[in-house]
């Protein structure tokens, strides 16, 4: 008799192609027939602002002194045509999110959070509700290719109103939303029978391209007297030509939205596979502004993966006015939180990576519309939290503009950074740290 | 062109476009210029979109893009053709176009009546919320496309792909339909739908104009309305 | 992006009204394309002549270039300039050597389309400023058709601007974004068609002219593309004796059509149509998607 102990073997080893998630993705489509639908945004590694970082002042330039120098961080958005642009304190927005992909307590949450630290709140898909109106001082009115819930009367009370056409997590998409999260509040404000599976459009019903979207945009001031900012969201994937477009359409303000922007429910094939980075999309779509002599004038709103406030102010530095938070908004207030870890563990997954938005289970309360479940999120200490989390990006991206020399955030500019990958340096159009190189613009 | 007597008239070949828009929208039901007249409309868009109250108010000639857009409450009589999405996202009131509407007729409206004298051409009562529309001619293709409810009523044939991806939309056409569109069959007309047409009719003053039984039902056959693999191909 | 307008006369008694017509009707549409404009007239020709309109750079010398190319063309060819165009007239039978000069000794000069009566001009600039550079109000014809340009995804430029010719008195201009033109250019050049731009429209114009070489009609070549041009589109094209109309099954771009005894006419809007004579009376309809629209003066 040999013994096998002492031979050395082979240890098991995954493909890196067909690695463990994608054994089990096949495995799940083959038994189920359906694409994988989930919420959130790109799980994948990208190029992102950690790969860009800023030159403090030194010698050559002189910094400001924190707390005591002033460095400005307000933003007015919608200087163009609006007879009323929006002043906010903070360059950190809430993105759109529905009330049907989130609770009411958390879209009341937001509203609080948004408002005690003087920046916005954006309805989502599925219309305006009382809650979030009244909680929030400045709400911005999303205008959508399903019109769920779209109301003129909403259309008036709202400060600013954003055509959404389309979103960083599917450009080009609509969606569906499976009929679990469908509550009776929900299905009343959609006009649609309760429990079944929504089908989102993905062009608007009554416009195509930016020749009629200038006409829709005509009709939409003309409703609201010519008071209102009127925004256009785009998600990320050809920015150079969709802003400029969006320009020359009458846009008051550009949202730009990056692949790592969340979703409510969307294919996972999606989410992973359309779109691009936001640090990619900045550049293009401030030369679309800036070749229009636009720059500044129509503002530039970016989101998708923007985390603490040297995002923010990287975000700025590249050329945008403000910048958007959903993921960081929904985390802050309570999502994902570990004190929830049984009960994910329950669903299979783990705090942190839970992102079945869509299934309407979720423990912490929020993107739910289950009335046990609701009443976990209290929207006062988590309006209160986001309020604290606005608060420590705002003093981030100070501290940093400080450094820089800056008396003002929207002072900081792409000379202001170095980039420590090639990759990164080609995409935010900045030079690899230490040298004065910009791929594809500098040559070799 | 009728006995008309407005107590108000708009001449757009005179008056911006934006004037008159505001001052339809502070007039009010109780104020005494309930009935508006507006001359030379010329095709322009958004005219008379968003108002929110009683009034009567007649276009003389061909409309553009979103013509009584999101309306609440008004009675807004064309002379002529509309262009793009007439009477879109309309919550309440009566739009009548007394020629052809273009694509996109009462797209999303919640409530309301939308009549059409002539054509309707591709997408009448996309997304429809709500609305009655009544077309005496014909509808183009993917009309009430995701139709969510109130009632679609052709005269006329209705192109390809009628009610696709229907939600509870009720739709009547009375000629030919050139396809059905996903999820979208032909349903029993029985008595309680030739009352439902009936009541339509009446309220548009078109009572008697039409037999009701010559009309055919379809709807929704509720197959999408929660996945299932054997429809996918219908997505 | 943009608008689309085109007006083919059926009495002859509107012919010296033609260039005011569509004047009025392409700076109407000045909303939908304010980056460019173009047009095309079908006027006066004679049937053993070929006009070619040439394009180059402002402030060039037309009257050097025709007086470098007379012994080529037979003759010194009659000349009409008009800003950045010039027009030059020369017998058929010198069409082949003519374009071989010019291509010879004039490569800063391009053709923009030729014809025995179409002339095209087409510039960057608000509709109204290219109507007026070129004389368009006072031009006449018997059918035109215009274009006012909204860039996509390709450059504001004159050579970017519309109409795109197809053929000897054919041209066509576009509203809409085709999704499949990378590889159709690629397909037509390897046919030998050659394109200026990477503009969609042109890629659209260069597979109809490649579709008539194969023997089809404009009719036949309009039908085929329903098949092989995908995305959004709404095609006016025009030729010798007529112009048609197609859209897309989809049919999302705009499209709205005028006719009375007089005239027929297209607007991407009603409102590029409402200066016209008797408008009040016309019929005025929505062409239908996936249908191939044509009149022809010889019918």
């Amino acid at each position: 008799m040999t013994s096998h102990t002492n031979v050395p073997r082979t240890l098991p080893r995954f493909s890196s192609t067909f690695d463990p998630h994608t054994l089990a993705e096949i495995r799940r489509a083959a038994a189920t027939g359906i694409y994988d639908i989930r919420g959130g945004g790109t799980k994948r590694k990208l190029p992102h602002f950690d790969d860009l970082l800023f030159l403090g002042a030194s010698v050559s330039r002189y910094p400001l002194e924190g707390y005591r120098e002033k460095c400005g961080t307000d933003v007015v958005l919608g200087t163009r045509f609006a007879k009323k642009p929006i002043h906010l304190k903070t360059p950190v927005t809430i993105a759109g999110m529905s009330f049907g992909a989130l609770s009411a307590p958390a879209k009341e949450a937001l509203g609080r959070g948004a408002s005690a630290m003087g920046t916005s709140t954006t309805t989502g898909d599925g219309g305006m509700t009382p809650e979030e109106r009244g909680h929030s001082s400045t709400l911005v009115y999303q205008y959508l290719p399903s019109r769920y819930g779209m109301n003129p009367d909403d259309l008036r009370k709202a400060d600013a109103i954003e055509v959404v056409i389309g979103q960083g997590a599917k450009p080009g998409g609509g969606g569906m939303l499976l009929g679990q999260k469908i509550s009776d509040r929900v299905a009343a404000m959609r006009t649609l029978p309760k429990g079944i599976d929504q089908r989102s459009a993905c062009r608007h019903p009554d416009w195509t391209g930016p020749d009629d979207l200038e006409i829709k945009i005509e009709e939409l001031r003309e409703i609201t007297d010519w008071e209102k900012p009127i925004y256009v969201k785009v998600g990320a994937s050809r920015p150079y030509y969709d802003i400029s477009l969006a320009v020359k359409s009458g846009a008051d303000v550009v949202v730009l939205d990056g692949m790592q922007g969340g979703t409510a429910a969307t294919q996972d094939v999606f989410i992973e596979h359309v779109g691009i980075p936001i640090l990619s999309a900045i550049r293009p779509a401030v030369q679309a502004l800036q070749d229009l002599g636009m720059h500044r004038k129509v503002q530039l709103i970016v989101s998708g993966g923007i985390r603490n406030g040297a995002d923010v102010a990287k975000a700025l530095a590249l050329g945008a006015d403000a910048v958007a938070i959903g993921t960081a908004a929904l985390v802050a207030l309570g999502d994902n939180d570990p004190q929830y870890e049984e009960e994910y563990q329950a669903l299979g997954t783990t705090a942190g990576a839970y992102d079945d938005w869509h299934e309407g289970r979720d423990p912490a309360g929020i993107t739910t519309q289950d009335p046990e479940l609701w009443s976990r999120l209290d929207p006062i200490k988590a309006g209160r939290r986001l309020a604290n989390y606005l608060g420590v990006m705002t003093l981030e991206a100070q501290t940093i503009a400080r450094a820089c020399g800056k008396s003002h955030l929207h002072n900081l500019e792409p000379e202001d950074l170095v980039s420590l990958t090639i990759e990164a340096a080609a995409m935010a159009g900045v030079p690899l740290a230490g040298t004065n190189w910009i791929p594809g613009r500098t040559g070799f | 062109m009728n006995a008309f007597n407005p107590d108000v008239t708009f001449d757009l070949a005179e008056t911006p476009l934006r004037e008159l828009n505001a001052a339809l929208h502070k007039a009010t039901g109780e104020s005494n210029t309930r009935h508006w007249r507006v001359l030379n409309p010329n095709g322009r868009h958004a005219l008379a979109a968003g108002v929110k109250a009683p009034l009567t108010i007649e276009v003389d000639g061909h409309v553009g893009y979103y013509c009584a857009g999101m309306n609440q409450q008004a009675n807004v009589i064309i002379h002529g053709n509309a262009g793009v999405g007439v009477a879109e996202n309309m919550m309440s009131g009566f739009v009548h176009v007394r020629g052809d509407a273009s694509q996109s007729a009462g797209a999303t409206a919640h409530g309301g009546m939308l009549r059409i004298d002539g054509n309707a051409s591709a997408r009448c009562g996309i997304s429809m919320k709500g609305i009655d529309i009544i077309v005496q001619g014909s509808v183009g293709h993917m009309s009430a496309f995701m139709g969510q409810a109130g009632s679609l009523i052709v005269f006329g044939d209705a192109g390809d792909a009628l009610g696709d991806s229907l939600y509870e939309a009720k739709l009547f056409v009375r000629g030919s339909v050139k396809s059905l569109g996903a999820d979208c069959i032909e349903k029993e007309l029985r008595e309680e739908h030739k009352l439902h047409l009936h009541e339509k009719l009446t309220a548009a003053g078109l009572a008697g104009t039409v037999d009701v039984s010559e009309f055919k039902r379809y709807g929704s056959a509720r197959q999408l309305y929660n996945f299932h693999i054997d429809n996918a191909g219908a997505y | 992006m943009c608008g689309i307008v085109g007006i083919f006369l059926k009495d002859p008694k509107l012919e010296p009204d033609l260039g005011a017509m569509l004047s009025s009707m392409l700076c109407v549409m000045t909303d939908r394309g304010p980056d460019s404009a173009g047009f095309a007239i079908y006027g006066s020709g004679e049937k053993d002549h070929v006009k070619l309109s040439l394009r180059a750079v402002e402030g060039y010398d037309f009257e050097a270039l025709a007086n470098s190319i007379s012994l080529t063309s037979g003759g010194a060819p009659k000349l009409v300039v008009r800003s950045t165009h010039a027009v030059i007239e020369v017998p058929k039978a010198h069409e082949s050597a003519v374009r071989a000069a010019l291509a010879e000794r004039h490569p800063e000069v391009a053709i923009v389309g030729t014809g025995s009566r179409m002339e095209i001009f087409k510039e960057v600039g608000l509709p109204r400023q290219v109507a007026e550079r070129f004389d368009l109000p006072r031009m006449s014809g018997t059918h035109g058709i215009g274009h006012t340009r909204m860039a996509t995804e390709s450059a504001v430029t004159t050579a970017g601007a519309h109409p795109f010719s197809t053929g000897a008195d054919q041209c066509l201009v576009h509203n809409g974004s085709l999704s499949n033109h990378n590889d159709l250019r690629r397909n037509l050049r390897r046919e030998g068609i050659s394109f200026a731009t990477e503009n969609d429209s042109e890629v659209a114009a260069g597979y109809l002219t490649w579709r008539m070489q194969q023997g089809k009609s404009l009719g036949e070549a309009l039908e085929a593309g329903l098949g092989d041009l995908d995305g959004f589109f709404t095609f006016v094209v025009g030729t010798e004796s007529g112009f048609g109309v197609l859209r897309d099954p989809i049919a999302c771009k705009p499209a709205v059509m005028a006719e009375t005894d007089q005239y027929v006419a297209f607007g991407s809007e009603y409102r590029a149509l409402v200066d016209l004579p008797g408008i009040s009376k016309a019929r005025v309809f929505e062409p239908e998607p996936a249908t191939v629209y044509f009149w022809d003066r010889a019918a």
